[in-house]
């Protein structure tokens, strides 16, 4: 209310009808963070510019696109070639689709070197993951719009997932799709989910997110509570209000971020085929797949946990395991220390093994498979899931720094 | 505003009634909507029988026939081809496609109607991609069928390999003889 606000003008009247003073401090104005941010906060922030970034050039792009199975490739053609500075729109959302998870694995990774998803803030990492979980089949739902032959092919591979289901998998399948194969109707549906459904999740799981995160507070490169010590005023000593601070700071990070994503979208959209598929400027063809077919550089690293293992059901299982495993995070580590500075050196193992892993299957995935290479990638597999195990094992009676009192 | 007098047997019983009928409402009202992603009656009609010459086919050659919009092979297999098949059988998972998707008339050796045709769909029982036809036979491989996406193999039946991704042999659609140069792939015809 205008009382509580001391608001005056056009302000206070607003104030008096909608709490728009009271959400800017709680968000911005008074939401205070610990004055110790460092390099890996930026990605927060950042995720955030490339939704919007999403969002703009996808509401552009679908004035062009046609969702329908003899004239999308040629439309995506159309925007390419036609369209005033259509192109520049499209390989601004490609480009923006690999940003994306670039900076959402960044910020993931700072959330497991910082231990932002331990208590009390296991909530924020869950909508977290399942803003990831979104991103994916975002991702993938939109890899099949353009319908060349690895949008059809990763389709048609990714669907027959659901298959392995027992029982029902061959008519789930069947209800997906829509038709016996991969077709228009997928297409359609597929589109439908794209540009509408899935957004709106995402941006309602978003919300969620930094609600949870500006009730609870952000964590930091200590994994020190700040709102223990607070001066008269309620205020944290060791927090900065976001506004000027970090909303200052964050505009550094997006003008070498935007320098960045420019130079890939003007000099290397495609990045050597891990952005843009090559296979991906053949029309979709039915009858023929590709020599090699492998998914888009995000999702290589599950893809090779799925061919590490020689079985359909097994391999399905062990995929989606893979980020099971990581929803459960919060409970698996035990700990009380949440910093990588404070904790043990087999933390840091561990880390390192896991680090190892996701990036070797990663490499793995985008490649086809061959017998050392699955040994590969198993090996890199027991390594990706070795660290949620030895993390629990380790945790319980970890051997800890002394953790400061305050921030350094 | 609860009150001495508030009757909360009462109010328990309406809140779940409430809670109920709401329920049954939600999942009536979701039928239609998820019934609307089944194959559409045009999906389904595209799904009937498709006629096929297979005539002209010469020994070792696949000619490659759309049914559901799912690529089905005709392969006529040529001796060397069909003497692979007896000595394959202790590297396959599944030799006698007990467990493998197939007509009754087709789960025998040959996986076939007759020894000499195959007529099989070209997809993966793996993860849905399209084996390429290797009719050469190696010292390495007998022959038959390579999925480039996972690796899986296959003889010249369409019979798995063991140690391979791919579960089970590839299926053969129902199908019969209109004459000896006519197939119809679809229906099981009369046996």
């Amino acid at each position: 209310m205008s009382e509580d606000n001391n608001t005056k003008g056009l302000l206070g009247w607003i104030d008096a009808r909608f709490p728009l003073s009271k959400m800017y401090d709680e968000h911005l104005g008074k939401y205070y963070a610990p004055k110790n941010f460092n390099f890996w906060y930026f990605f927060g922030s950042l995720a955030l510019l490339v939704l919007v970034l999403q969002i703009v050039t996808g509401i552009f792009l679908t004035m062009h696109y046609k969702p329908d199975g003899d004239m999308a490739f040629k439309s995506v053609e159309h925007i390419m070639r036609d369209v005033d500075w259509g192109w520049l729109i499209r390989y601004l959302h490609s480009t923006g689709a690999s940003a994306f998870f670039i900076v959402v694995y960044l910020h993931m990774f700072r959330a497991l070197i910082y231990g932002s998803y331990q208590k009390p803030r296991e909530l924020i990492w869950l909508f977290g993951m399942f803003i990831f979980l979104a991103l994916m089949a975002e991702a993938f739902m939109g890899y099949l719009l353009p319908w060349g032959q690895m949008s059809y092919w990763g389709a048609q591979v990714i669907i027959s997932l659901f298959g392995a289901v027992p029982i029902v998998g061959d008519e789930l399948t069947l209800w997906i799709r829509g038709d016996f194969v991969v077709s228009d109707a997928t297409l359609n549906r597929f589109f439908a989910l794209h540009v509408v459904a899935v957004p709106i999740v995402l941006l309602m799981l978003v919300v969620m997110h930094i609600i949870a995160l500006h009730g609870v507070g952000s964590n930091n490169p200590d994994g020190i509570d700040i709102k223990k010590t607070k001066d008269a005023n309620g205020v944290p000593l060791d927090g900065i209000p976001f506004h000027p601070y970090y909303s200052v700071k964050d505009l550094v990070g997006v003008v070498v971020f935007l320098i960045l994503f420019s130079v890939v979208v003007f000099f290397m959209p495609e990045m050597g085929g891990y952005f843009l598929e090559y296979a991906n400027f053949v029309p979709a063809n039915q009858f023929k797949t590709p020599e090699h077919i492998a998914p888009v550089w995000y999702f290589t690293p599950f893809y090779a946990i799925l061919r590490a293992v020689p079985d359909k059901l097994l391999g399905v299982i062990a995929m989606f395991s893979a980020i099971v495993v990581l929803f459960l995070l919060p409970w698996f580590d035990r700990g009380k220390v949440r910093s990588i500075r404070y904790r043990s050196t087999s933390f840091k193992w561990l880390l390192a093994m896991l680090i190892v892993s996701f990036v070797g299957l990663g490499y793995l995935g985008a490649l086809p498979s061959t017998g050392i290479r699955t040994l590969f990638a198993q090996i890199f597999s027991v390594g990706y899931f070795g660290f949620f195990v030895g993390l629990w094992f380790i945790s319980k009676n970890e051997i800890t720094k002394p953790v400061p009192e305050r921030v350094q | 505003m609860p009150s001495d007098d508030t009757d909360n047997d009462r109010r328990r019983f309406l809140t779940a009634a409430t809670v109920v009928v709401g329920a049954v409402g939600t999942v009536a009202v979701a039928v239609p909507f998820l019934s609307s992603w089944s194959p559409s009656a045009r999906a389904r009609t595209a799904g009937a029988p498709v006629v096929a010459d297979i005539s002209k086919l010469e020994p070792g050659q696949l000619v490659i026939v759309k049914w559901r919009g799912k690529p089905v092979w005709v392969v006529r297999r040529d001796e060397a081809a069909l003497e692979t098949l007896p000595e394959v059988t202790d590297q396959l998972r599944d030799p006698d496609s007990e467990s493998s998707n197939q007509p009754v008339y087709a789960t025998n050796e040959y996986r076939s109607r007759k020894p000499e045709y195959l007529i099989m769909e070209g997809i993966c029982t793996h993860l849905g991609c399209s084996p390429t036809y290797q009719p050469e036979i190696t010292a390495d491989f007998q022959g038959g069928f390579f999925c480039p996406c996972h690796g899986s193999k296959f003889d010249f039946a369409g019979r798995v390999y063991k140690g391979v991704p791919a579960p089970l042999n590839l299926p053969v659609p129902p199908h019969y003889y209109m004459s000896d140069g006519v197939i119809l792939i679809g229906e099981d015809g009369v046996a």
